[in-house]
């Protein structure tokens, strides 16, 4: 082999950089971390499935802040025929108010950062700023 | 033809995957023993190329340069363009990797009415060409949230830099709109030239309609109805990172075509002109000095070639020489 000191070299920063997640993970010791949304009030009914919910939240969140804030429409029909009022703060909220345990769990693990607290308040519970 | 056998051969690719991990119930092959296979096939291939380069010699110094040589003092030196110290020649390597500079200089021949023939510059296959492969790489390290835990802050920063417009729910990344319109552009561009469409072959169109329909299926997870459970895909991406692979629920076949295309490209990697990600390092014709008149460049092919000197000639033929009345050097 010609040039083998530069061509290994050169080989070998590329697989150091190229298994950067096998390594990073062992390095961390979070390879079997798993986020656990903790849901505090089991008793009541969510409007809408949670595997749909898990997916979907997002854009159902987007869908209400158009009707309510463009369109000033306030009341939603569930699927199964409940009303609720479009309401992060006080319809969502009411029963996921930990979001630290709750909405923070995945969020974080996925390293979503929603702009929901640019206007809305954020809970008490935690502090201000993304971790 | 090449064009057709391409996108039949990806077509082929997405019923498979679909096939597979829809009514066949394949979700640990397509989930776990592909990107397995694929990450081994790409590693061990690259490594082995590399090194089949690395064995072959290079018997001519041959920098291919297009600029003023180091001369006379009073001559101006380029000193990127035709370099003359390692140095030198790690910034062009550089302006390559980064700019590519030798794209930038493209240029394009048209026969104009006249008949005249007009040669002109030609940007559109360097703009679309960085276009395409920076926000490739961005597009990867975004990636790095499925596959690292936590995740790095440097991750963070690209995917805020990169939804930095906030349009659309989830937020539109740049990128992959960029991305999009590159490799249509790339495509197009061979289609559109009779010239280029007649060079063009299969492995020029295949690796196109492959990160096309890479590309698609993860606009198809992030922006459409077809969402993925993000959660299920990250555990199922730790799990082969840690080598306890999992196969999570919930996960639908749109996903699991995501990975079986990857997988394909990165296998394909070291049988293709995508090679060029280890090939633009290993080219002789950048990666040498322009110094051939300082110092000597010895072909490796070179044996030891038996030489009779003058000198040695002349000790063996003196006495005939002097005979003969011709000069010698030594009485």
């Amino acid at each position: 082999m010609y040039d083998a000191g530069k061509v290994i070299t050169g080989i070998v920063i590329f697989l150091v950089l190229i298994t950067f997640p096998f390594w990073f993970n062992v390095a961390s010791g979070n390879a079997t971390y798993k986020p656990d949304p903790k849901i505090i009030t089991p008793n009541e009914q969510c409007m809408a499935d949670g595997e749909y919910m898990k997916r979907n939240h997002m854009d159902m969140l987007d869908e209400w802040r158009d009707l309510v804030v463009r369109e000033g429409q306030r009341t939603f029909v569930a699927p199964d025929g409940k009303t609720y009022e479009m309401s992060l703060s006080n319809t969502c909220m009411k029963c996921h108010s930990n979001k630290a345990d709750f909405c923070d769990q995945c969020h974080n693990y996925m390293a979503v950062y929603p702009y929901c607290w640019d206007c809305h308040i954020e809970p008490q519970e935690t502090t201000y700023g993304y971790k | 033809m090449p064009l057709v056998i391409s996108l039949l051969a990806v077509i082929v690719l997405v019923v498979i995957a679909l096939a597979g991990t829809g009514s066949l119930g394949l979700q640990y092959l397509f989930g776990v023993i592909f990107p397995y296979a694929a990450l081994a096939t790409f590693l061990i291939g690259l490594v082995y190329r590399v090194i089949t380069w690395a064995r072959s010699p290079v018997p001519f110094h041959i920098p291919t340069i297009c600029g003023q040589q180091k001369s006379h003092s009073w001559i101006k030196h380029s000193k990127l363009e035709s370099p003359y110290t390692t140095l030198g020649v790690i910034g062009r390597m550089a302006l390559e990797i980064f700019f590519f500079r030798s794209l930038f200089r493209n240029t394009k021949v048209d026969l104009k009415k006249g008949p005249r023939l007009v040669y002109g510059s030609e940007k559109y296959l360097w703009m679309a060409g960085m276009a395409f492969h920076y926000s490739f790489l961005i597009i990867l390290l975004r990636h790095l949230r499925f596959f690292a835990e936590p995740v790095p802050f440097f991750v963070t920063a690209l995917q805020t830099l990169d939804g930095f417009f906030q349009i659309w729910l989830p937020i539109i990344y740049i990128t992959d709109g960029l991305i999009l319109a590159a490799l249509l552009f790339l495509l197009f561009r061979r289609l559109y030239d009779v010239k280029l469409r007649y060079l063009s072959m299969a492995g020029d169109y295949f690796p196109l309609f492959l990160l096309l329909g890479i590309a698609i299926t993860g606009y198809l997870m992030r922006y459409t109805t077809a969402k993925a459970d993000l959660v299920e895909v990250k555990e199922l991406a730790m799990g082969l990172l840690s080598f306890r692979p999992v196969i999570p629920a919930g996960l639908d076949s749109v996903f699991y075509l995501h990975i079986f295309l990857v997988s394909v490209l990165i296998a394909y990697f070291p049988f293709s002109k995508l090679l060029h990600m280890a090939g633009v390092f290993m080219s002789p014709t950048r990666n040498l000095a322009n110094n051939s008149r300082a110092k000597r460049h010895i072909n490796p092919w070179n044996y030891d070639v038996k030489v009779h000197t003058y000198e040695e000639y002349e000790d063996e033929f003196r006495d005939v020489m002097k005979a003969a009345g011709m000069p010698v050097e030594k009485e």
